[in-house]
């Protein structure tokens, strides 16, 4: 079974801990600068968005990369960057429409998030339930099953 | 080890700016954040210097646990001497600003002398300068925070800053970060301003490592994010309902002082309340409330993001404050409404949003602000002195002083002298609801008994962060003790005490403490920090902080006269009215003595040698 990260922007309260968990993760210190997911806090509305890389099945990251540095992990569906292989030319960064894959300027490499090989950090440390890392294919079973209870508790109509 | 080890002086007189090592004899012995941040103040500023002369020194300063992912690990705290009470100043503030400082690599910033013109601080890791602020000086908090970010072109860069309040004077202008988030009491926000320097921006990028034992620190901080999760106050209520769940909890119980402390219950409280929040409005059918908010780290997230009705009186015609912002706290909610006898929610809220914008408290301003419409009542103040009637529950009276009193003009620059002076002035000291000039918060002292000796006995003057105990008086945490009684308070208002400032000098949030004792504490500090940190450590860390803010204090002048209680909540005149305290008074004086013996301490209110040496001092 796939399993992808889910957001539910809705439960997210900006604490930052998912933040934390994957700098500690890749680079062993708490730094949210370092971090490959973001927590985006618009404040006239109150929202609290976290993103990151949703792991495109065909990934522009990857078709883009000139010296095949970015690669599918069969195993988690991870695109994974080899940074033994990358050069810094950042063609990925331009190519990747949503963003989520950058350089980092300490490396001289780029750096996309390639879910902790299969147990995501960040979903570990979300205290809310906001990151969660569930089944590919069933994505909307929460929602559906949230809308099922509200259905079936329905007082009966005859 | 989790402290960076480096500390940042920049003297303003000079615009010289010197990297240090932190002092790590004394981060072993006073922890980080208040204990540290007070060490370094009391050992380099003399205690009788003049608050907002050059002499004195303004202190940012992190914990060991600021900027890891031990829950609620955001915090700061600003220290000084305080214009408002003369006694050490030491206020916290959550938010981000914190944790990006100690990501920058730095544990803690002192500040000397005084800038001969406005500046900001601009720090990006290791690079610090100071810069021309002429064109924030005169701008808003917010204001400030977005042109910063605009200019610096960084998005990501977090502000600590003063609005016009700390500009002007007001004796207790906060430092405000994130927009929402204060360093709010005693007038750190004024000292600040004193010294020209308008805001301190910070970008940090290199990450708090150090941790000593890496694998038993996030295994303790894993197993205590799920005590708070677990617990009904940290998990259920706060998030839920943030602090104002309190409203009418502390009504209920007769200890929501109303109306400058006349009253004790507030017909009004249900209005104002967590619950009114979460309901539509008659008016537009939308809710106050929009979402909750953590502040970094935070697996609590007590803090409320809430949108105005649009159409109310205060914001009709400014478009500006109909976006979402934060508020309102229960702390605000009292002291803007309760204390005023105002029971209109989008009237505190609108107050609440001015205090964030330019930097006050809205504790010691709400609270003032009661005593002038207590003197008002009594026809001692007029209409054209204050500028409007200001009668007890005047919306628009409260909405008019608090935009006078944030822009400096009118009635607003005596209300900003705090309620100490200006009650003084008019010849009524006695309705200052203030311990050493710093106003009270949102507890009756007089139903609740432990709360006002720690009111009297706290090293900032009136507050109920330097010893909760609320939460044992009233939430039974860690065990339930009768808010009449005053037998057995002076003891738990010392452990409280202690254990609080243990806590403060961490990093981390006291309303941990809701669910979190030191034995919660003690193995997140041992991994970070060292296997010194026991739970019995940190208390007698804990007790010497407080005893090195007495001693300062002392050494400022205050004596054993200065713990003390209003006579409205300790004499029949002034007693209970109405509840379940009907009838009481704060026992002050029976609790006294019995707290100085606690503590070892002499009638006098010093620490004995005895005790300065049990405790390292």
């Amino acid at each position: 079974m796939q399993k992808v990260l889910h957001i539910n922007p809705d439960k997210c309260t900006g604490c930052l801990q998912c933040e934390m968990a994957c700098s500690f993760e890749n680079y062993g210190t708490f730094a949210t600068a370092k971090s490959r997911i973001k927590v985006f806090d618009f404040h006239h509305t109150g929202k609290k968005v976290p993103y990151t890389c949703t792991q495109c099945d065909e990934a522009w990251c990857l078709h883009a990369c000139p010296v095949e540095a970015i690669t599918m992990n069969k195993a988690t569906g991870a695109m994974e960057v080899n940074e033994a292989t990358c050069v810094g030319c950042k063609v990925c960064t331009i190519a990747c429409p949503f963003g989520t894959i950058n350089y980092v300027e300490e490396t001289g490499k780029v750096q996309k998030c390639d879910l902790c090989g299969g147990e995501p950090a960040c979903a570990d440390a979300c205290p809310t339930g906001a990151i969660t890392f569930i089944d590919a294919n069933w994505t909307g079973l929460g929602k559906m099953a949230a809308w099922a209870d509200k259905l079936g508790n329905q007082p009966s109509a005859a | 080890m989790s402290w960076t080890g480096k500390i940042l002086r920049v003297n303003l007189t000079t615009g010289s700016i010197k990297v240090e090592p932190t002092n790590m004899d004394w981060a072993r012995a006073y922890i980080g954040s208040r204990g540290l941040g007070t060490k370094y103040l009391v050992e380099e500023v003399n205690a009788k210097v003049d608050p907002l002369s050059s002499d004195n020194k303004i202190i940012w300063a992190t914990g060991p646990l600021t900027g890891t992912m031990a829950s609620t690990g955001g915090r700061y705290t600003v220290i000084t001497k305080s214009p408002l009470t003369g006694a050490v100043a030491c206020s916290n503030s959550g938010g981000y600003w914190g944790a990006e400082f100690k990501m920058a690599g730095w544990d803690m910033l002192i500040f000397e002398g005084k800038s001969p013109k406005p500046v900001y601080l601009y720090i990006n890791d290791d690079v610090v300068e100071l810069r021309d602020a002429a064109h924030l000086w005169g701008k808003s908090v917010w204001e400030t925070e977005e042109t910063l970010k605009k200019s610096l072109q960084d998005p990501l860069t977090r502000v600590s800053s003063i609005g016009k309040a700390g500009e002007n004077g007001v004796l207790f202008a906060s430092v405000v970060n994130d927009l929402h988030r204060a360093a709010g009491r005693s007038g750190v926000g004024t000292v600040m301003g004193s010294k020209n320097l308008k805001a301190i921006a910070v970008r940090g990028t290199k990450g708090v490592g150090n941790i000593k034992n890496p694998k038993a620190f996030m295994a303790a901080v894993k197993a205590s994010k799920k005590v708070l999760a677990e617990n009904g106050v940290t998990g259920q209520g706060l998030p839920a309902y943030g602090t104002q769940v309190l409203m009418n909890v502390i009504n209920e119980v007769g200890a929501l002082p109303t109306r400058n402390h006349r009253d004790n219950q507030f017909e009004g409280a249900k209005d104002i309340s967590a619950e009114a929040m979460a309901t539509p409005r008659k008016t537009d059918g939308k809710k106050h409330l929009v979402t909750n908010q953590a502040c970094f780290g935070c697996t609590i997230a007590c803090g409320r993001i809430s949108k105005m009705d649009e159409n109310h009186f205060t914001i009709v015609n400014k478009p500006q404050y109909r976006g979402a912002s934060g508020g309102l706290e229960y702390e605000a909610a009292w002291a803007l409404g309760a204390a005023n006898g105002v029971n209109d929610l989008e009237a505190l809220q609108y107050a609440n949003l001015l205090c964030n914008e330019e930097g006050i408290d809205p504790i010691s301003f709400g609270t003032t602000v009661g005593a002038v419409m207590e003197l008002y009542d009594m026809g001692v103040l007029t209409k054209e002195q204050i500028g409007i009637e200001a009668p007890f529950g005047s919306a628009h009276a409260l909405a008019f002083l608090t935009e006078e009193t944030i822009y400096g003009r009118g009635f607003g620059k005596e209300i900003g002298q705090g309620s100490k002076r200006l009650t003084a002035k008019y010849g009524h000291p006695e309705l200052s609801m203030s311990s050493k000039g710093q106003e009270f918060p949102a507890y009756d002292g007089r139903a609740i008994q432990g709360i006002g000796l720690a009111y009297a006995t706290s090293n900032r003057g009136g507050c109920h962060l330097r010893g909760y105990t609320i939460a044992s008086e009233i939430l039974g945490i860690p065990v339930k003790t009768d808010p009449l009684e005053h037998e057995g308070k002076p003891d738990l208002v010392k452990a409280f005490q202690d254990a609080t400032a243990a806590f403060d000098s961490s990093g981390l949030c006291i309303f941990t403490t809701f669910a979190w004792g030191l034995q919660d504490l003690a193995p997140q500090m041992a991994a970070a920090c060292g296997d010194e940190y026991t739970v019995d450590e940190l208390a007698k860390i804990g007790e010497r902080i407080w005893n090195m803010e007495r001693e300062f204090n002392n050494r400022a002048g205050f004596t054993a006269k200065d713990d003390s209680l209003p006579p409205r909540l300790t004499t029949a005149a002034g007693a209970c009215k109405t509840g379940p305290a009907k009838g009481k008074v704060n026992m002050l004086a029976e609790m006294m003595p019995k707290y100085y013996a606690a503590r070892g301490w002499d009638a006098e209110g010093r620490p004995t040698a005895a005790t300065k040496a049990r405790l390292g001092l």
